[in-house]
C-alpha cells in the first residue's frame, strides 16, 4: 500500500466512461506526472484526487484513508491551477491566508506561515499587491505559496505552467523541481508537455483514451514505450515509426525496409526475440538519436548498422541537423552532428543503433520486441 | 486644396449635426422644463395662459402643497405618506430580489444540477409574462397569504417579479466567473456561503449596480400593481399621484399636480445621477477586456 492510493477508480458521465479502471499507487515523496493529450482523463482523474470530481466507481485512498465522499476541504491537499485561481479581491498575503484562515488556524500561526513560505518563494515585496498588479511568474509563485502554506500530505499540480510563456515556464519548472527535492512533498502533476513530464517526474503515466498507457519512470517510458502510442507521444522529435518485415539473414533476424530510391534494405536486429517471426509485418520504432551518421554513432553499441539511403530534407538545428529519408513510405528523421556534410538528394549512410530499436504489431500497436 | 476642401465640407456637416442634436435635445428636455416652471409659479399665471413663460412670480407653495396638503383620494395629506409607502416598499423589494438574483445566478453558474438550464429558461420566460396576466392569480395568493391591500404585500410581489431579472444578470456576470477560483476556495475549505460572501460578491460590484437601478426603476415607477393592490392607506406614489391629478373637487391645481409629478420621478432621477456611470461600466463588463 502506497502513500496515496488510486484503486480501480473509474469515471463516467452518463454512459460515457471518460477514465477506465486506473491503479496507481504513489509512494511518499514521490512526484507523479500524468501526461496526455487533451480529453485524455487526466485532469479528471486530478479532480477526482482533489475530490472536485466525485468518483464513479473503485477507491482513492490518502495514508490508508479512504477518501471517497471526503469533502476536498478534508482531503489534507493543495491544488495550484491552471489559470493560478488567485482571488481577485484579496492580496497576495491574503490568498495565501485564506486558506489556513478556513482552517480555523490562529492569526500569529498564519502570519508565521505566510512569512515562511514568502521567503522560501521570494514573494515577499509583493505580499500587499492585488492579484491584478502581478506579472503572470509572480502569479505562479503566489499560487504556489498558497498551496505550500497548507502543508498538505499531496500537492496536486494542474497544467502549473501553461500559461507563461516559453523562458519562463523553464525557470518555473527547474524551481518546482528544486522545490521539489528540497521539500520532499509528495506530488501529482498534470501536463500536457511530455518535456516537462520527463524532466520533472520521478513516475510518469501516460494517458490517452481514458486509460492509463503506461506507468514508469521516464527512463523505461522513453526507452521501452508499451505502445505505438506512447513511444509516439514522449519525445521531441517523437520516434520514428516505419512498416518493416522480419526476415532471415545469415542466420540472423533482420529487419526488411524498403528505400525511397525502390530498393530493400535489411538491417539485423540486436537481439533474436523476433527470430521465430520471420515473414511478419512490423512497425519498427526508433528513435531520432538512434539514428545518426556514421561517425556519430554510439560508440558502446554493438548493433549499428549502415544503410545508404536516399536524402529528402535536412534540417540545421544549430546543435543538431534533422535529416529525413523515406523509409517504408514515411518520413524518418535522423539526428546527425551539425558538422556534416550532407544535402537533400544525396544518398548517405545512415548508422541505426538497432539496441535502440523496438518492435511493434501493427493491428494491436503493443509491443512486442 | 483638396484637404481644405474637404475640411470646410465637414465642418458644415459638423454644425448641422450640432445643430440637429441641440435641436433634439431641447426638444426632448422641454417636457421637464415646463413642468418645472409651471410648478413654481402660482395657479393664476398657469390658467391666464403662457405654460412656456417664466414664472413672474417665483413660488414654492405648490411644492409644499403636494407634499403635505394637497387633496389625495379622501384625506387632504399631500404626497407625503405614499412616498413614504414607496420607500417601504421599494428598498425592501429590491434588497431582496437582488440577493436572491445573485445567489440563484451563483448556484446556476457553479453549483449546476439536473434541470438547471431549464430552470433558468422557466426564470427567464417569468420576465416576460404581462403583468396583466399575472393579476388575478396574484390578487387571490395574497389573499390567501394575508397581505392583501398591504405594503408587505407589495413587497412579496415585486420581489417575485424580479427575481426573473436580477437572475438573468448575475447568472450572466457569474458565468463568465472562473470557475477554478470556486474550485481553489473548496479546497482551501469554504463553504457554499463562506465562496459566496468572500469569493463572488466583492466582485460582483458592476453587475449589483446594475440590476439595483434596473429594480429600483421598475419598481418604484411600477402603477398597474400599486393600484391592483393596495388599500387607500398602501398605495404608492405613482397610485397616489394618479389620485392627485385626478380628484375632481374643486379646481384642477396644475401647478400643485406638476410639483407633485416631479417628486415622483425624483428618487430614481437620482439612483441614476449616483450610480449612472457604474451602471454604464456594468453594461459593458465583461465586452472589452480590462
Amino acid at each position: 500500500m502506497g502513500f496515496l492510493d488510486i484503486k480501480q477508480a473509474t469515471k463516467s458521465y452518463g454512459a460515457v466512461q471518460v477514465l477506465h479502471e486506473t491503479d496507481i499507487s504513489i509512494e511518499e515523496g514521490e512526484f507523479l506526472v500524468l501526461v496526455g493529450p487533451s480529453g485524455c482523463g487526466k485532469s479528471t482523474l486530478l479532480n477526482m484526487i482533489a475530490g472536485l470530481e466525485n468518483i464513479t466507481s473503485g477507491e482513492i485512498a490518502i495514508r490508508g484513508k479512504s477518501m471517497n465522499g471526503v469533502k476536498p476541504a478534508d482531503r489534507n491537499i493543495a491544488m495550484v491551477f491552471q489559470s493560478y485561481a488567485l482571488y481577485p479581491n484579496m492580496t497576495v498575503s491574503g490568498n495565501i491566508s485564506f486558506g489556513m484562515e478556513m482552517h480555523g488556524i490562529e492569526k500569529s500561526e498564519r502570519e508565521k506561515r505566510i512569512s515562511q513560505v514568502s521567503d522560501l518563494l521570494q514573494i515577499k515585496h509583493l505580499l500587499d499587491r492585488k492579484p491584478g498588479q502581478l506579472s503572470g511568474g509572480q502569479r505562479q509563485r503566489v499560487a504556489m505559496g498558497r498551496a505550500l502554506v497548507r502543508e498538505p500530505d499531496v500537492f496536486l499540480f494542474d497544467e502549473p505552467l501553461s500559461n507563461l510563456d516559453a523562458k519562463l515556464r523553464v525557470d518555473m519548472r527547474t524551481e518546482i523541481k528544486k522545490l521539489h527535492q528540497k521539500l520532499g512533498t509528495t506530488i501529482v502533476y498534470v501536463t500536457h508537455d511530455q518535456i516537462e513530464a520527463l524532466t520533472l517526474s520521478t513516475r510518469i503515466a501516460v494517458m490517452f483514451g481514458g486509460y492509463v498507457q503506461q506507468l514508469g519512470t521516464p527512463k523505461e517510458i522513453y526507452d521501452n514505450p508499451a505502445n505505438m502510442f506512447v513511444a509516439g507521444f514522449m519525445g521531441s522529435p517523437s520516434m520514428n515509426l516505419f512498416p518493416a518485415k522480419v526476415v532471415s539473414e545469415n542466420g540472423q533476424s533482420a529487419a526488411e525496409v524498403s528505400l525511397a530510391n525502390g530498393t530493400k534494405a535489411s538491417i539485423p536486429f540486436a537481439t533474436e526475440e523476433l527470430a521465430s517471426d520471420v515473414g511478419r509485418d512490423i512497425i519498427l520504432g526508433i528513435r531520432p538519436e538512434a539514428i545518426t551518421d556514421r561517425d556519430g554513432a554510439d560508440r558502446n553499441s554493438q548493433a549499428v548498422h549502415i544503410v545508404e539511403a536516399p536524402v529528402e530534407v535536412t534540417e540545421p538545428a544549430g546543435s543538431d541537423t534533422f535529416v529525413v529519408s523515406q523509409i517504408g513510405g514515411k518520413d524518418v528523421t535522423g539526428r546527425f552532428r551539425a558538422d556534416v556534410a550532407v544535402n537533400a538528394g544525396d544518398t548517405f549512410p545512415f548508422a541505426f543503433n538497432m539496441e535502440k530499436a523496438v518492435a511493434f504489431d501493427p493491428q494491436s500497436e503493443n509491443r512486442i520486441a | 486644396m483638396a484637404t481644405t476642401h474637404a475640411k470646410s465640407g465637414n465642418s458644415i456637416g459638423r454644425i448641422v449635426l450640432y445643430t440637429l442634436l441641440v435641436f433634439f435635445c431641447i426638444y426632448y428636455l422641454l417636457p421637464l422644463y415646463v413642468m418645472l416652471v409651471n410648478s413654481l409659479k402660482p395657479l393664476s399665471e398657469i390658467t391666464a395662459g403662457g405654460m412656456m413663460a417664466l414664472p413672474q412670480e417665483w413660488t414654492i407653495a405648490p411644492w409644499l402643497s403636494a407634499w403635505s396638503s394637497a387633496q389625495v383620494g379622501v384625506e387632504a395629506t399631500g404626497l407625503r405618506p405614499y412616498f413614504l409607502n414607496s420607500i417601504i416598499m421599494v428598498v425592501p423589494a429590491v434588497a431582496l430580489s437582488t440577493i436572491v438574483g445573485a445567489l440563484n445566478g451563483y448556484v446556476l453558474t457553479k453549483w449546476p444540477f439536473r434541470g438547471a438550464t431549464i430552470l433558468f429558461g422557466l426564470l427567464l420566460f417569468g420576465c416576460f409574462i404581462p403583468f396583466q396576466m399575472v393579476l388575478i392569480p396574484m390578487a387571490r395568493m395574497l389573499g390567501l397569504m394575508g397581505l392583501a391591500g398591504s405594503v408587505p404585500g407589495l413587497i412579496f410581489v415585486h420581489f417575485v417579479y424580479g427575481i426573473g431579472f436580477s437572475t438573468l444578470y448575475f447568472r450572466n456576470y457569474y458565468a463568465a466567473f472562473p470557475t477554478e477560483l470556486v474550485r481553489a476556495a473548496q479546497i482551501d475549505g469554504a463553504g457554499f456561503f463562506r465562496i459566496f460572501w468572500r469569493i463572488l460578491l466583492p466582485s460582483s460590484g458592476p453587475i449589483a449596480v446594475v440590476c439595483i437601478i434596473w429594480q429600483f426603476t421598475n419598481i418604484w415607477n411600477d402603477f398597474l400593481f400599486g393600484a391592483s393592490f393596495s388599500d387607500f392607506d398602501s398605495q404608492p406614489m405613482t397610485v397616489a399621484l394618479n389620485n392627485l391629478v385626478q380628484s375632481s373637487t374643486g379646481v384642477k391645481e396644475y401647478n400643485v399636480h406638476f410639483a407633485g409629478a416631479i417628486m415622483a420621478a425624483l428618487p430614481t432621477l437620482l439612483v441614476y445621477i449616483v450610480a449612472g456611470r457604474y451602471f454604464v461600466r456594468g453594461l459593458m463588463a465583461g465586452s472589452v477586456k480590462g
